[in-house]
């Protein structure tokens, strides 16, 4: 741009000037066709935009919480305010307890979503690969999965004690019947093509499963697995709500029975936070363990 | 039967070969009984209208769809699964998005356990055939359809197949690249003596290419007509400005207007009855 000279050249100037400076792109809000990208069906905008957006919509969240709790309009026994909260969270946290129920639910969640996923891909992908095992398993996990996993508490809690164990199978429960449909279906959904024309490169048929088949469903299973921690950490509160005496789930119901609003939110936050976190790992590692994937699409 | 086929071994016989797809509706004949041979060296096209199973056709050779009655042959003998010495590219791109371009070349003879050195030896050869020397490392996504097809053609080569099978390769790509893509089939076809078979609905790539077109009806499918395309291998662009090439380009078109008309009717037809 040259030299500004009229007051509009210079504004002009001066607000590319900003948002360059900030790391923005200025074309992004320059100019009409460029502004509607963002409301566009579909359409791309660019990764700093994005994150503003996102930034601004947990701003939101904050400010309404911060002007419905301040101002008193809810009762602070229903709503605490955002100070209240971090104080008790700084509180517990020097206290010792925290931590602990962290590691606790970690470790069940990890415990669970493993065994279930350790269990499921193969079967999964044997049903997604053979009518035969398909037949066998698909009808079958299809009936289970819709028992609802509440109800199967107390029998689990016969069957397995109010123990470890218990809360690992209720998560493994409630992961393992859904995880293994929707592995079948991300293996069904690879490009029958890239199978046959495997078979035309002369592969045989296990070295279309292993070279082929195998591979294919690796961006769809990374996908399955992150949306599979989401449902363990459902699970896993409801175990720890019904029957431990450690764990996050059991610091929100302790919290209830003292009429500690505050410490339910510290609860809360932090299983909101470990699922972000969970979540932005799997964005992470996403491109960096499989960079051939192509976004937004199976295989 | 013209004097190549009449001169010397086929390497390819089909006998008979039909297919009928069973359905609720009952039973609907896709391709009418088909008998043809291709000999060594011969490129052989396959022109006809759409839904007229002529890629089926291709896909029961390449062993990836059971044909309902039938035999094939490959130098004499009886084949019924797929095969590497069956090449095959397809119209949809698939390279294994994982492998790099040269993995993707590598991946027929590593499936065979060919020796290592001979893997690298036919990967550097073939990606050198479809003049893709500098892009050996890169990965899939980053390439445009019509590099996507060059490897694809690549990698069915590097099996050394006894037959090229082709299903519409360059159905996706723009008219320039198709183009060129023809200019590089020719080129190969003439530097490897490839024996091939070729689907295409494009008229143009049909005369170009081949030295026998083969003309189907509207389903079910049927050869209706076969022309001999007298241009040999050592043909040229320059051959498109003939007026021998007009006069079969002509003669196929005609050949399969009548078809295509066929197939709208057909069409019309079916969507009449489900009105009632």
């Amino acid at each position: 741009m040259q030299v500004p000279t009229t007051k509009s050249e210079a504004l002009a100037y001066a607000k590319s000037e900003v948002l360059t400076s900030i790391g923005a792109d200025p074309t992004v809000f320059e100019g009409r066709r460029k502004k509607a990208k963002v409301f566009r069906l579909g359409g791309e905008i660019s990764p700093i935009l994005y994150w503003t957006i996102a930034a601004f919509m947990f701003g939101l969240v904050l400010e309404l919480w911060c002007f419905l709790s301040y101002t008193g309009r809810v009762s602070p026994l229903i709503l605490p305010t955002p100070t209240g909260v971090l104080s008790s969270a700084i509180r517990l946290w020097q206290a010792g307890e925290l931590w602990p129920d962290i590691k606790i639910s970690v470790f069940r969640i990890v415990a669970g979503f493993l065994a279930s996923a350790v269990l499921a891909i193969p079967l999964g992908i044997l049903i997604g690969a053979y009518k035969g095992v398909e037949a066998a398993q698909e009808p079958l996990n299809g009936f289970i999965r819709y028992i609802p996993v509440p109800a199967l508490i107390p029998l689990v809690m016969v069957a397995a004690g109010i123990g470890e164990g218990a809360k690992v199978l209720l998560i493994f429960l409630g992961t393992y019947f859904q995880m293994v449909l929707i592995v079948a279906d991300v293996t069904r959904l690879v490009p029958r093509d890239l199978l046959n024309a495997s078979r035309t490169l002369g592969a045989k048929p296990h070295q279309v499963l292993f070279n082929v088949l195998l591979p294919a469903t690796l961006p769809g299973l990374m996908e399955t697995c992150r949306t599979m921690i989401g449902w363990a950490w459902t699970y896993l509160v409801i175990a720890e709500v019904v029957a431990t005496d450690s764990g996050l789930g059991y610091r929100i119901m302790k919290a209830q029975r003292f009429l500690r609003t505050d410490e339910i939110f510290v609860g809360i936050v932090i299983l909101g936070l470990l699922g972000l976190l969970t979540d932005l790992a799997f964005k992470f590692l996403q491109p960096r363990l499989l960079p051939w994937a192509e976004e937004g699409r199976n295989g | 039967m013209n004097a190549v086929e009449a001169s010397s071994t086929p390497i390819l016989r089909v006998e008979n070969v039909s297919k009928t797809y069973k359905g609720r509706k009952g039973d609907t004949l896709a391709l009418e009984p088909t008998t043809f041979s291709i000999a060594q060296g011969e490129f052989v096209a396959i022109v006809g209208p759409s839904g007229c199973g002529k890629s089926t056709l291709l896909h029961i050779i390449g062993g990836l769809i059971e044909p309902s009655s039938g035999q094939m042959f490959l130098d004499g003998q009886e084949f019924f699964e797929a095969g590497a010495e069956r090449g095959m590219v397809f119209q949809g791109y698939t390279l294994f998005p994982w492998l790099s371009v040269r993995e993707n070349v590598k991946f027929g003879p590593r499936m065979q356990g060919l020796p290592l050195e001979e893997q690298e030896s036919r990967a550097s050869h073939f990606l050198n055939e479809v003049n893709l020397h500098g892009f050996h490392n890169h990965c899939p996504k980053q390439l445009s359809g019509g590099m996507r097809q060059r490897v694809a053609i690549a990698r069915a080569l590097a099996n050394k197949p006894r037959i090229l099978l082709m299903d519409e390769p360059f159905g996706a790509l723009d008219a320039q690249t198709r183009a060129v893509m023809q200019d590089l089939v020719l080129g190969i076809r003439k530097r490897e003596k490839t024996t091939a078979l070729l689907i295409t609905h494009d008229i143009d790539e049909a005369v170009y290419l081949a030295d026998r077109i083969f003309v189907m009806t509207a389903r079910p499918g049927r050869f209706k007509a076969e022309i001999v395309v007298p241009f040999g291998q050592d043909r040229t662009e320059a051959v498109r400005d003939t007026s021998e090439f007009f006069e079969l380009r002509k003669q196929v078109s005609h050949l399969l207007h009548d078809e295509g008309r066929k197939v709208v009717e057909a069409e019309l037809a079916t969507a009449r009855i489900r009105e009632g």
